[in-house]
């Protein structure tokens, strides 16, 4: 199976459905007799419910049912799960908020759910949800992070003081301030890092469908982790989990955000209860603004110490991170799992991390792309750019100086990372030959003549993948030879079907035509964890690889028997014996494993294992961006035109899914860096970036072709020896970008460029740097 | 959307009279502004009435100094016609960069500037070319047909069946694109005639406008020199999260200085 | 009250009742149960809907089903050929790793195949320019463009 061996740039075996349009998206299933339903959502951003009157709903054309949060609270079901886990300052715990799936006594952000009409069709429901009537008692909003926790901010609740909802901190306090205390030289700087949403091309939704004869829920669903969903929803219903079933069909885009369960999740599933029939409620796009979780947020100062010769001493950084209005598991992460990346690839011996959770009057957070990782990759790689302009040095020369050197590998930096492996000056010193770092100048010449600023920004990032989890994956051999394959871990686009046939067609000799891929159903996926912060390809991947051993392993028994030798060796699916020269395929194997005359006593028939992988160690994706920007002086228009990476995600299971994930990262960094912003009206907390009239997505005309080369440096702490490669690109993006705004700018005085740098805050920073210059 | 009733029109004066006859109607031209209003619940018209299927409201055609566009051709028609790029070459670049591939296969001059959008990029080719817009009951002149945001002279039940626009010896038009929505932040159109210079700004404002100074200035000097120091107020313009008024302000000024230089370069 | 719709769709001849406000997008994908076409906004700007109406790329979700009235209308479903052999845009695709959620993949196919006729030859920047109505999240595009240089490419090779 040499052509879809690992390692090879095999194309997608999901490709052809999705390309004959024959996707199988939540919105693209129908079930007999199903409804529709309608979410009624709060315009408030902070308001306390009044009355809700359903009557003229009610009686509108097509409607079925109107419910709302009493009709929740009257079904017996509880409220969705929430974040726990952290403290507060004083040692107490996290403050934890109701989260109700619909609100009774108060809004607290604009797209709180309040009703939910279902009628026979979407229109039906959309047009009676427009009669729902709600008595709103608005009040004072707070949607802004950097203020949420002062002294007389509106408060999100009344018993949660400052709105302090958590604070996290990591490293060592006292050795960082001793050392900020005793440095040569501090740098100092605040960085906002704007709030983003994943903007899912699919936009979230689900089917309900509820089995009164069996007592039993289905729920069909946009997600990413089917069992830990089925978990908490079940937790939600206040049912055993045995009695609901989550079915996932291919999912169009999730980058973290889908990874929870939402409140339509289980209004459909009410909506099903009462009315008798499956619902269906998919969101249009101006809805996902407001109903989706959002990312990043965070306000972060940041301290950076170094010696006299450029060596950091000391990082010390302070974060206020925006929790939104409620919590969900994992919604927190953002705050905490990742902010290890801070360290970087650098020898850093003290570093400490204190962040404080606000809560706010705007949408739930959850996990995007990075989750926590572009942030913290950010303020570092920024603050090493910052540092080398300011002591007049070079700054790949700066981070050349700092970095770990494979020798002291394995690294325990000053905050929770403890680096297995990594060859950053070797990588390093790749991407600056493959840009030509050393005549970048001559380019920057040439542009100047062309009337542009041109500037060069590089980051070396990284960041933890896989972290400590288990994934599950089972190999069924069908009564002819072929294969089904199921898979704890659900795609959301990344290619698991591809990479996962290609192990086990290279592992057991079966053409990937004859290994049927299932996922996502809960039904049938005996263990998982899901998808989710770089984990598949290790965990996943390495389950599968386990369970394909285990055939192996049995298979070898099962051919020594049925040939009656005791000399089986085993390469691409066949077992031989050398003695006899007799040998079999897998497939003839597998055939013949449910007779158990061909099967060795001792061993139970048929030819299927499962296996469950688990880690306590994750991987270190690291990898060098570099870009060059031009900047039109007059109008502060930025164009990126040149992109190159030098990765190591440590061994590549395919080179081709592999330039996707990481050129699709980038992609998501640039937008965040460039153009997209989720804003909020200070004053009336109403979101000012609702549609894709005004939340900028990034188009294919704004990007170079990037040029990406794998440097490989395998990691031990999995199967395959690889690292996780899904947010690596995004991780890098957003600081080499930024570094290399600013370094177009240097010259005029320019020292920093908000996030993000949208023209016109270019053009402000060029403007006030000249009337700078001048003054 | 809320529900409407549906009519397809064969000849102007049918439109006209359904116009009349209905509660609220619209006319559907394109419906590439009409459409996703009404899919957003911001508009509710009774009725819509249908133009594809009346004949004569497409084609172009040259009618001695004037370049003729009936109302219902869409933009990929202007942006790919022969006759438009060589009589008034600004005016099929700009139909080229209206929205994207998809929506310039639809959209069409007469919905879009009955529409006024004031992000359009059309009313910068009415005004700057000194365009008649011509109805079933008169013709109107330009500088007359916007009046303010989404604000025309055109009367209830009268419909646009083509536009008119004046040869230039040159023009140039220049967008600046919305980051997220596409439409014009700044299109300004700088156009020469015998007359004088046209300089018409779109998106900039709630509805299109002449830079009247920048115009003296070029009659005098065409050179982008004379113009470079003119900047317009930012007081009248509008502004969101991407591009404040001062911000359009000042795209204005430059765009309009770069306009001429690619007219004499 | 319902409007009766009749028209071409991949070749076949089909009918409806509507209400006036039935999108195609949703006149495809509900009546017809050709759910290929997808509808991934409401501002007619990501272009997973486009299909081709009378041979030329349109956005399915900013069009009435009434306004298709008579029309020929070519979804993603009618271009691979009927054995299942994938049309030279889509293998491009496939062979460019041109898609990764698939979701807005059938509106860039059928972008794709109009860019292709009217554009035959276009290079990188032009093909990305005239991306501009469809959005992707996760392939940052590249693959996108090469497949669309590369379809176009084997499209028009047959075509002259």
């Amino acid at each position: 199976m040499g052509e879809f061996a690992i390692g090879q740039p095999v194309s997608r075996f999901e490709d052809p459905r999705l390309l004959r349009g024959g996707g199988r998206y939540v919105d693209d299933m129908s079930l007999p007799h199903m409804a529709f339903g309608h979410v009624v959502r709060s315009p408030h951003p902070h308001a306390r419910i009044l009355k809700i009157d359903t009557r003229r709903a009610r009686q509108a054309p097509g409607v079925i049912a109107v419910l709302t949060g009493e009709d929740w609270l009257t079904s017996g079901f509880g409220d969705l799960p929430t974040a726990t886990g952290k403290k507060k300052r004083d040692g107490s715990p996290m403050y934890r908020p109701k989260f109700p799936a619909m609100t009774v006594d108060k809004a607290r952000y604009v797209g709180d759910p309040v009703a939910f009409v279902v009628a026979n069709t979407a229109l039906e429901a959309q047009d009676a949800a427009e009669l729902v009537e709600v008595d709103y008692d608005p009040l004072p909003a707070i949607t802004d992070t950097a203020h949420a926790h002062e002294d007389g901010a509106p408060q999100v609740y009344d018993d949660c003081a400052n709105n302090i909802c958590f604070v996290y901190q990591e490293g060592d306090k006292d050795k960082t301030d001793v050392a900020i205390a005793a440095a040569d030289r501090v740098i100092k700087r605040r960085f906002v890092i704007s709030r983003v949403t994943a903007a899912t091309m699919e936009t979230r939704g689900s089917i309900g469908h509820y089995d009164k004869a069996a007592d039993r829920y289905t729920c069909y669903t946009t997600l990413q982790r089917a069992l830990n969903f089925r978990e908490e929803l079940a937790e939600t219903l206040r049912i055993p989990e045995s009695k609901l079933r989550i079915v996932a069909g291919d999912i169009g885009g999730s980058f973290g955000m889908k990874s929870g369960v939402f409140n339509e999740v289980g209004l459909v599933l009410l909506g099903s209860k009462v009315t008798g029939r499956p619902v269906k409620w998919v969101a249009t796009r101006s809805e996902s603004f407001i109903a989706d979780a959002h990312g990043r947020d965070n306000v972060t100062e940041a301290e950076l110490a170094l010696d006299k010769n450029g060596k950091f001493t000391g990082l010390r950084v302070r974060t206020l991170y925006n929790a939104g209005s409620y919590t969900q598991p994992g919604s927190d992460s953002g705050a905490s799992s990742n902010v290890g990346t801070l360290a970087g690839v650098y020898m850093t011996p003290a570093v400490h991390v204190d962040v404080t959770g606000v809560l706010t009057n705007t949408n739930p957070m959850r996990p995007f792309r990075g989750n926590g990782r572009p942030e913290a990759a950010f303020v570092i790689e920024r603050m090493v750019d910052i540092a080398a302009d300011e002591i007049g040095m070079d700054p790949a020369e700066l981070r050349r100086i700092n970095m770990i050197p494979p020798s002291a590998m394995p690294f325990q930096t000053g905050l929770s990372f403890n680096y297995d492996c990594g060859e950053f000056e070797k990588v390093l010193d790749e991407a600056l030959a493959m840009i030509d770092y050393k005549g970048f100048e001559a380019r920057r010449a040439e542009a100047r003549k062309r009337g542009k600023l041109r500037g060069i920004g590089m980051s070396y990032t990284i960041e933890k993948a896989a972290a400590p989890g288990y994934e599950g994956a089972e190999v069924r051999f069908d009564r002819t030879g072929s294969i089904t394959l199921i898979a704890g871990s659900v795609t959301q686009g990344q290619g698991h079907e591809t990479v996962f046939k290609q192990i086990v067609a290279d592992r057991l000799g079966i053409h990937p035509d004859e290994i049927h891929y299932l996922q996502g159903d809960t039904d049938q996926v005996f263990l998982g964890e899901g998808t989710g912060g770089s984990r598949t390809s290790a965990l996943g991947g390495s389950a599968v690889t386990s369970a394909t051993e285990k055939v192996v392993d049995k298979a070898r028994k099962i051919a020594a028997h049925m040939m009656q030798v005791d000399d089986v060796e085993y390469a691409d699916g066949v077992f031989t014996s050398r003695k006899t020269n007799r040998s079999l395929s897998m497939k003839e194997v597998a055939k013949s494993a449910t007779n158990p005359r061909n099967v060795p006593k001792d061993l139970e028939i048929g030819l299927n294992a499962t296996a469950a992988y688990h880690t306590t160690r994750q991987n270190f994706p690291n990898g060098c961006h570099i870009v060059e920007v031009e900047i039109d002086e007059e109008t502060g228009v930025a164009t990126l035109d040149k992109y190159i990476v030098v990765d190591d995600v440590g061994v590549v299971l395919n080179p081709l899914l592999l330039k996707g994930q990481i050129v699709g990262g980038i992609a998501q960094g640039v937008g965040q860096m460039m153009m997209e912003e989720i804003r909020f009206d200070p004053d009336s907390g109403q979101i000012l970036t609702g549609s894709f009239m005004d939340y900028a997505m990034p188009h294919a005309e704004i990007f170079p072709h990037i040029d990406i080369k794998s440097m490989p440096v395998p990691t031990k702490t999995n199967l395959l020896g690889v690292k996780g490669a899904g947010e690596a690109g995004c991780v890098g993006a957003i600081p080499a970008v930024a570094n290399a705004l600013v370094d177009a700018l240097t010259h005029l005085g320019v020292r920093d460029v908000a996030m993000p740098a949208t023209p016109e805050r270019i053009w402000r920073v060029i403007e006030d740097a000249k009337r700078g210059q001048t003054a | 959307m809320h529900n409407f009733n549906y009519h397809r029109a064969s000849d102007v004066a049918g439109a006209a009279a359904l116009l009349k006859d209905v509660d609220d109607g619209k006319l559907l031209a394109g419906g590439m502004t009409l459409l996703p209003t009404l899919k957003n619940r911001l508009a509710a018209p009774s009725d819509l009435i249908d133009l594809a299927g009346v004949s004569d409201l497409k084609g172009i055609s040259i009618e001695g100094d004037e370049v003729v566009i009936r109302a219902m051709t869409p933009h990929a028609v202007v942006a790919a016609s022969h006759e438009v790029a060589t009589a008034i070459p600004a005016l099929a670049a700009l139909a080229g960069g209206i929205g994207d591939p998809a929506v310039r296969h639809r959209g069409t001059i007469g919905g879009s500037v009955a529409n006024a959008d004031p992000a359009a990029d059309y009313p910068a080719a009415i005004v700057g070319l000194n365009a008649t817009v011509v109805t079933n009951q008169r013709s109107i002149a330009a500088d007359d047909f916007f009046l303010g945001l989404f604000e025309t002279a055109l009367r209830p039940g009268e419909i646009i069946t083509s536009v008119r626009f004046k040869n230039p010896s040159r023009a140039h038009y220049l967008k600046f694109r919305h980051p997220a929505s596409g439409y014009a932040v700044v299109g300004i159109m700088v156009a020469q005639y015998a007359s004088g210079v046209r300089v018409a700004v779109t998106g900039a404002g709630p509805s299109v406008f002449r830079v009247s100074a920048m115009e003296a200035a070029l009659d005098k000097s065409f050179t982008p020199k004379s113009i470079a120091d003119i900047a317009v107020s930012a007081d009248q313009l509008m502004g969101d999260i991407h591009c404040s008024a001062e911000y359009r302000a000042h795209i204005v000024k430059v765009y309009a200085r770069r306009a001429v230089e690619a007219l004499t370069a | 009250m319902l409007y009766d719709v009749q028209m071409t769709v991949n070749g076949q001849a089909v009918s409806g009742k509507v209400e006036a406000r039935t999108l195609l997008a949703q006149f495809i994908r509900e009546h017809l149960r050709l759910t290929g076409t997808h509808v991934g906004c409401d501002t007619t700007q990501c272009g997973c809907c486009v299909v081709h109406v009378d041979g030329v790329a349109m956005k399915s979700c900013t069009m009435l089903a009434v306004q298709a009235e008579g029309k020929a209308i070519t979804t993603i479903e009618g271009l691979a050929a009927e054995d299942g052999t994938l049309h030279p845009m889509q293998q491009a695709f496939r062979d460019h790793h041109g898609l990764q959620c698939g979701f807005c993949t059938p509106g860039m196919v059928m972008m794709g195949v109009d860019i292709a006729r009217r554009l035959p030859g276009a290079d990188e920047k032009t093909v990305r320019h005239q991306l501009e109505g469809n959005i992707c999240r996760c392939t940052g595009y590249q693959g996108i463009v090469e497949a669309i240089i590369d379809g176009s490419a084997k499209i028009n090779a047959v075509r002259s």
